[in-house]
C-alpha cells in the first residue's frame, strides 16, 4: 500500500522529534567527551564556548592519571565492581535457587522475610549502627556486605529459575546429580543471560557506590571513585554536606574544568565499554519483572 | 495412634531437612545476609524510643517514650521536609511520569529497526551513570559564569540564569534532570506493553482509513491503559522516596529550604551531628508512611486486575 501524504508527515515528524531527543540525550555527554580534550587555555579564552577544540591535548588525562587520589579511588572501585559482583551473584542465585524449589521446607517464610525488606526499610541510622558496631568502618567491606544481595533480584531470579523445564533436573537426578549438581551442572549454565543481566545491574551499582562511602568510609584513602569524582566537580562552597570524607580531597585549588571534564569521561568509560553486552541483556533482566517495576 | 502420627510426621521432617541438606547450604549465605543487614536494623529502630548512647547501647540506654516522635511533629522543619517531599514527588509524577509513555509510542512507530535501535541505545545510557556524574556535569554545564547553556542564552539575547542556586525553580531542576536520565529506561516497559497491541486492531483502522495519530489515540494507548494506571498507582505509593543521591548532591546552602527531604535531614542530624535517636525516629516515621503507601497502591493495582508488585 502507497504511503498517504498524511502518513508521510507524521512519518517525518516523529523521525524529527526522536533525532532532536537523541541530540539532548546525547549533547551534555559529547560536550563533555570535547572539552576533556581541549587545551585550559583555549577554554578560557572561549570561555567554555567549545564545539570542537581547535587543538586535541591528552594533558587533562595524563594529569589524572599521576594524580594518586584519583588511581586510588578507580582501583577501589574496581575492586568493588569485580569481587562485590561475583558475591552479590553467588549469594543471589543461591538462595535463589534454593527457594525455587517447591518441595523446601521454610520456603514460604523466608520468602515472606524477603518480601518485606523491600517494602519496609528501618533507614540510614540502625545500619549505620549495625556497619560500626560490626567493626566495618573505614573497610571496604562496608561497601560490599550491606548491599550484598537485593530482595528483588532473589526474587526475580528466582521466577527464572521457576521457568527452567523440570524434565531436565529430573533426568539429572537419575543420572544421580544432587542438588548441587543440578545447581551448578543444569540451572546456571542454562542461566547465563539471566546471570549476566543481574551482574551488569550489580556490577553499574557497585561502580556507581557513593553514598554509602560518605557513610562508612572517612579514610580517604579508602573511599571509592565516586567520593573522588564528587570532591573534584561540585565546588564544596555551594555544599552544605560536611561529611569528614568530602572535605578532604582538594586542599589544593580545584582543578580546570578540562580536567573535571576528563574524569568524567574516566569514570564513565568502563560503562561505555560494557554497554553494548549490557544492551543485549539488560531489557531482557528488566522484562523479568514484567511490570513489577 | 495420635503419638505414632506425631512421631511420623518428626521423622517425615528430619527425612526432608536431610534431603535438601545442600539447598539450605546454598540459602544461607543469602538468608545470613538478609537476617544481618535487613533484620537486626530493624531491631535497632527501637533506639527511636530511646536515648540512645552509644556507650550504654541499645540495652542499656534510657527509654523516653514517644518524646522524639513529639519533638519532630512540633518542629517547623517537619513541614518543610513534608512539603520539598511532597512537591518533588508530584512534579516528578506531572512532568517525567508520561514521557516515557510518549517517548514508547512515538519509538514503536518508526519503521527503520537501526534508526529506532540507534535510538534506544542513546536514551538508555543515561540511566547508568551515577548521581555524581550527572550533578558534575550538570554543574559543568548549567552554572551561571561557565556553563555552555547559559553562553548560548546569551548569545541568544536571553539573560544569564543561575540554575543551581535559584530557590523557585529547584525543583524543576531536580525533574529535569531526573527526565534526562530515566525517560529513555522508563521506555522499556511500555515499548513491552505496545509490542503486545493486537496487530489485527490496526490493520482494521487502517481499512477504516483511521490516520496514524489516530491509531495511537484509539487503539495504542487504549491497549496499554492498564500498564499506565498501574504504573502510575504504584510510583504514587513510592511519593515518600525522592531520589536521595540526587537531592543530597543538588543541594546547596541557597536552596536548603526547598531541597531538604527527610533523608537528607536525617543524614545531617545523626551521622553528622550525632542525633541517633532522634533521626531514627524521623526516619521510622518516613519509613512507616512508605510501607502504608506501597502495601495500599499495590492493593489499589490488583484493583485494576493487574499483578502487583507482590
Amino acid at each position: 500500500m502507497k504511503e498517504s501524504s498524511g502518513d508521510r508527515l507524521f512519518n517525518i515528524a516523529n523521525i524529527t522529534i526522536l533525532v532532536i531527543i537523541g541530540i539532548v540525550t546525547l549533547f551534555p555527554l559529547y560536550y563533555v567527551f570535547v572539552v576533556s580534550f581541549a587545551t585550559p587555555y583555549e577554554y578560557v579564552e572561549k570561555n567554555g564556548f567549545i564545539l570542537f577544540p581547535t587543538e586535541w591535548t591528552l594533558a587533562s588525562y595524563k594529569y589524572l592519571l599521576t594524580t594518586s587520589a584519583f588511581m586510588k579511588s578507580t582501583g577501589v572501585s574496581a575492586f568493588l565492581a569485580t569481587v562485590g559482583t561475583a558475591l552479590s551473584l553467588v549469594v543471589t542465585a543461591g538462595i535463589a535457587f534454593g527457594l525455587s524449589r517447591k518441595r523446601l521446607r521454610g520456603r514460604k517464610i523466608i520468602l515472606m522475610l524477603i518480601l518485606f525488606t523491600i517494602l519496609f526499610n528501618p533507614g540510614i541510622i540502625p545500619q549505620y549502627i549495625l556497619v560500626r558496631d560490626l567493626g566495618l568502618i573505614n573497610s571496604v567491606w562496608s561497601l560490599i556486605l550491606p548491599v550484598l544481595s537485593s530482595g528483588w533480584y532473589v526474587i526475580l531470579m528466582k521466577s527464572f529459575f521457576d521457568n527452567i523445564p523440570t524434565e531436565l533436573e529430573e533426568a539429572a537426578t537419575i543420572d544421580g546429580c544432587n542438588d548441587l549438581g543440578i545447581f551448578f551442572r543444569i540451572v546456571l549454565p542454562l542461566s547465563i543471560p539471566a546471570l549476566v543481566a543481574f551482574g551488569l545491574f550489580y556490577a553499574v551499582a557497585y561502580w556507581n557506590t557513593f553514598f554509602n562511602a560518605i557513610l562508612f568510609i572517612n579514610d580517604f584513602d579508602k573511599v571509592p571513585l565516586q567520593v573522588v569524582l564528587r570532591n573534584m566537580l561540585i565546588d564544596s562552597d555551594t555544599s552544605t554536606s560536611g561529611a569528614a570524607a568530602v572535605e578532604m580531597v582538594s586542599e589544593q585549588q580545584l582543578p580546570a574544568q578540562t580536567i573535571k571534564m576528563a574524569a568524567v569521561v574516566i569514570s564513565t568509560l568502563p560503562i561505555l565499554l560494557i554497554y553494548p553486552f549490557l544492551q543485549k541483556h539488560f531489557a531482557k533482566g528488566v522484562m523479568l519483572g514484567s511490570v513489577k517495576g | 495412634m495420635k503419638v505414632v502420627e506425631r512421631k511420623k510426621k518428626r521423622l517425615k521432617l528430619v527425612s526432608d531437612l536431610k534431603r535438601d541438606r545442600y539447598l539450605y547450604l546454598l540459602i544461607l549465605p543469602g538468608l545470613l545476609f538478609f537476617i544481618i543487614f535487613k533484620y537486626v536494623p530493624m531491631w535497632g529502630i527501637i533506639i527511636s524510643f530511646q536515648d540512645y548512647s552509644p556507650y550504654l547501647g541499645v540495652l542499656k540506654s534510657e527509654w523516653v517514650g514517644f518524646a522524639h516522635f513529639q519533638r519532630f511533629f512540633t518542629n517547623p522543619d517537619f513541614i518543610i521536609l513534608f512539603r520539598n517531599t511532597m512537591m518533588i514527588s508530584l512534579l516528578n509524577l506531572v512532568f517525567f511520569f508520561p514521557i516515557p509513555i510518549i517517548l514508547a509510542i512515538l519509538l514503536n512507530e518508526v519503521r527503520s529497526q537501526v534508526f529506532k535501535r540507534s535510538i534506544q541505545s542513546i536514551v538508555y545510557l543515561p540511566h547508568f551513570l551515577s548521581w555524581v556524574i550527572i550533578a558534575g556535569i550538570s554543574f559543568l554545564l548549567l552554572s551561571e559564569s561557565g556553563g555552555i547553556v547559559n553562553m548560548m542564552m546569551e548569545k541568544l539575547g536571553f539573560s544569564r540564569f543561575d540554575f543551581l542556586t535559584n530557590e523557585s525553580t529547584f525543583w524543576y531542576l531536580l525533574v529535569g534532570q531526573n527526565i534526562w536520565k530515566e525517560t529513555g529506561w522508563g521506555t522499556i516497559i511500555f515499548l513491552a506493553a505496545v509490542a503486545g497491541v493486537n496487530p489485527a486492531l490496526y490493520e482494521a483502522a487502517k481499512m477504516d482509513g483511521a490516520s496514524r495519530v489516530r491509531q495511537i489515540w484509539h487503539i495504542t494507548l487504549p491497549g496499554i491503559r492498564n500498564v499506565i494506571i498501574v504504573l502510575f498507582i504504584l510510583r504514587l505509593g513510592n511519593i515518600m522516596d525522592v531520589g536521595f543521591e540526587q537531592v543530597f548532591l543538588m543541594m546547596n546552602g541557597a536552596v536548603s529550604q526547598v531541597a531538604d527531604v527527610f533523608e537528607t535531614y536525617v543524614y545531617r542530624n545523626g551521622i553528622q551531628s550525632g542525633q541517633f535517636s532522634y533521626t531514627t525516629a524521623v526516619g521510622l516515621f518516613k519509613s512507616v508512611i512508605g510501607l502504608a503507601l506501597v502495601v495500599l497502591a499495590n492493593w489499589l493495582a490488583k484493583l485494576f486486575g493487574e499483578e502487583g508488585i507482590y
